[in-house]
C-alpha cells in the first residue's frame, strides 16, 4: 500500500476522523493563548497545569468514575485562577508556586493511582496519562462533542477580548490605570487555560503540553513584529504541525504526542532560520 | 502616584476628582516594564490600546478610536514609524509611542512616571520639548514624577517635594523655601550647612 491509500484506508475509520478533528481544535485554542502566556512569563503554567490535571485524573481513576473530564476541568480551572492569584501577592512567586503545585500534583496523583488502582496495568495508564499515546484514538462521540463546544467557546472568547487581552499583556499596570479591568481578564485567561490543557491532555498527555502552547508562539515570534500577525502565524502553523503529526502518527504507527511536538520542534528550527536569513537581509 | 490612579488603596484620605473628571480620563506614561523590551507589537496596536479603558466591555475598536489614535500619532510626530515594532525603536521613540498611548487615554490630565529615566540628553530635551507643547496647545495637565530637579523646575509651574520635609507650591516660591534651597545647593556639588 502507498503512503496515500493507507491514510485514506485509516480516515475512513470514525476514530481517526474524530482524532483529526480534537487535534486540530485542541492546537488552535492552545497556540491562541500560547502567545499571550509566553509574552507574560508564563510558558511553564502549562506544563505546571497538566500536572495537575494529572492528579484530577488519577483522583477520578481512584473514585472510578467513568466520566472524569468535569472533576478534572474543576480541579485544574480551580488551580489555574489559585497560581495567579498567588502570582499577585506572594511569598512564594510564579515560577516556583507553579513547580511546587505541579510536582505535588504529580507524586500524588501516582500515588493515588498506584495505591488504590484496580486496574492491572498501572505503568501503561500512567504512561499514557503522560504521553497521551492512545487516548486520542479512543474518542467517543461525547468527547469529540465536548471538545467542539469547549474549543468553539475558547475561540469566541479570545477574538471576542483580543483587544483587552493585548492590551492587559502589554501593559498591566497602563491598562488597569486607564480603567480596564485587568483582574477580569487575567481570571478569564487562567480559566481558558485550565479548559484548553484539560482538552489537551487527550492529545499529547500531561507531559508534552507545553510544547503545544509554547512552540507556535515562539516560532511566530522569530517570523513576525506585530500581536496580531504572531497571533495568527501562530495558529497557523499550530494547526499544520498537529495534522502533519497526526498524519505520520498514523500512517507510521508512531506515538500521536511525541510525533505532534517533534513537528513543533521541527517547525521551531524553520522559523528561527529563516528570522536569522530575515535579520540579515535588512542589515 | 500609583494612589492617585488608583493602583493602590490611599494610606490615608481619599482621591477626589473635581470637574467631572473620572478615573476613566487619566493618561499614564508608567515606567517601562520588562516585558516589553521583546514584545511583538507594532506602534499602531500599542496607540490605539490606549482607546482601551474607555471600551468597557465592547470587543473592538470603532472608526473614532482609530481617527484618534493617528491623530496622535501625527500629533507626536511618529507616522513614519507606525508599522515599525515597538521594541526595535530607540529610547525616545518609545516614549514617544507610550505618550501617544496615554493621549488616546485622556484629553485632560497626563501623568508621567520618571518619562526620561534612560534617555540622553537630546532625547531628553525633545521630550521635554513634547511634553511642553502639549500643555501649552492642547491644554493638558501634566503631572510628573522627576528626580532631577533642575528640569523640574525648568519646566513645571508647581512642585511637590516629598522627603523628610514637604513641600508644595509654585515653582519660585520653591526656589525660596528652606528645602528647596538645601536641595538645589546640594545639587551643584557644595556642602550645606
Amino acid at each position: 500500500m502507498s503512503f496515500v491509500e493507507k491514510l485514506a484506508y485509516y480516515l475512513s475509520f470514525p476514530f481517526a476522523r474524530n482524532a483529526l478533528i480534537v487535534g486540530v481544535l485542541v492546537a488552535l485554542c492552545s497556540s491562541l493563548l500560547g502567545v499571550t502566556l509566553v509574552l507574560k512569563r508564563f510558558s511553564f503554567i502549562g506544563d505546571g497545569l497538566s500536572h495537575v490535571a494529572f492528579g484530577g485524573i488519577a483522583l477520578a481513576a481512584v473514585l472510578n468514575l467513568t466520566n472524569n473530564l468535569p472533576l478534572v476541568l474543576v480541579v485544574t480551572t480551580l488551580s489555574a485562577v489559585l497560581l495567579l492569584r498567588m502570582g499577585q501577592n506572594a511569598k512564594i512567586k510564579g515560577d516556583a508556586a507553579i513547580a511546587m503545585i505541579s510536582v505535588s500534583c504529580l507524586a500524588i496523583g501516582y500515588l493515588l493511582m498506584n495505591v488504590f488502582s484496580t486496574s492491572a496495568n498501572i505503568s501503561g495508564d500512567v504512561c499514557s496519562t503522560l504521553f497521551g499515546s492512545t487516548s486520542i484514538l479512543t474518542l467517543d462521540k461525547t468527547d469529540v462533542w465536548i471538545c467542539i463546544v469547549l474549543s468553539a467557546a475558547v475561540v469566541a472568547v479570545f477574538v471576542l477580548c483580543y483587544h483587552k487581552i493585548f492590551a492587559v499583556t502589554f501593559d498591566e499596570t497602563f491598562a488597569r490605570a486607564t480603567g480596564v479591568n485587568a483582574e477580569l481578564y487575567n481570571l478569564l485567561i487562567a480559566v481558558v487555560v485550565a479548559v484548553v490543557i484539560v482538552l489537551a491532555m487527550n492529545l499529547v498527555g500531561s507531559l508534552l503540553i507545553s510544547a503545544l502552547v509554547i512552540f507556535p508562539a515562539l516560532s511566530a515570534m522569530r517570523l513576525f513584529r506585530s500581536f496580531l500577525a504572531v497571533t495568527v502565524c501562530s495558529a497557523v502553523l499550530s494547526v499544520c504541525c498537529a495534522v502533519l503529526g497526526m498524519l505520520v502518527s498514523i500512517a507510521a504507527g508512531t506515538p500521536v504526542g511525541s510525533t505532534i511536538v517533534a513537528a513543533d520542534l521541527a517547525a521551531f528550527g524553520l522559523c528561527f532560520a529563516a528570522g536569522k536569513v530575515k535579520t540579515a537581509a535588512r542589515g | 502616584m500609583r494612589t492617585v490612579l488608583g493602583l493602590q488603596p490611599p494610606l490615608a484620605g481619599k482621591v477626589r476628582f473635581e470637574e467631572g473628571m473620572t478615573r476613566g480620563e487619566l493618561g499614564y506614561l508608567p515606567q517601562q516594564t520588562e516585558i516589553q523590551r521583546d514584545f511583538p507589537a507594532s506602534v499602531w496596536e500599542i496607540v490605539l490600546s490606549g482607546c482601551q479603558g474607555r471600551k468597557g466591555f465592547h470587543p473592538f475598536y470603532d472608526a473614532s478610536d482609530k481617527r484618534l489614535a493617528r491623530e496622535n500619532i501625527e500629533k507626536l510626530g511618529i507616522a513614519p514609524l507606525a508599522r515599525r515594532c515597538f521594541p526595535e525603536l530607540s529610547g525616545g521613540q518609545q516614549q514617544r509611542v507610550l505618550l501617544a498611548r496615554a493621549l488616546c487615554a485622556t484629553r485632560r490630565l497626563l501623568l508621567l512616571d520618571e518619562p526620561v529615566s534612560g534617555l540622553d540628553p537630546r532625547a531628553t530635551a525633545e521630550f521635554y520639548e513634547l511634553v511642553g507643547r502639549l500643555n501649552r496647545k492642547d491644554g493638558v495637565a501634566v503631572m510628573m514624577i522627576s528626580h532631577d530637579v533642575h528640569l523640574a523646575l525648568r519646566w513645571s509651574r508647581h512642585i511637590l517635594h516629598i522627603g523628610k520635609t514637604c513641600f508644595f507650591g509654585t515653582r519660585d516660591a520653591y526656589r525660596r523655601s528652606d528645602v528647596g534651597r538645601h536641595y538645589l545647593s546640594l545639587q551643584h556639588g557644595e556642602v550645606y550647612e
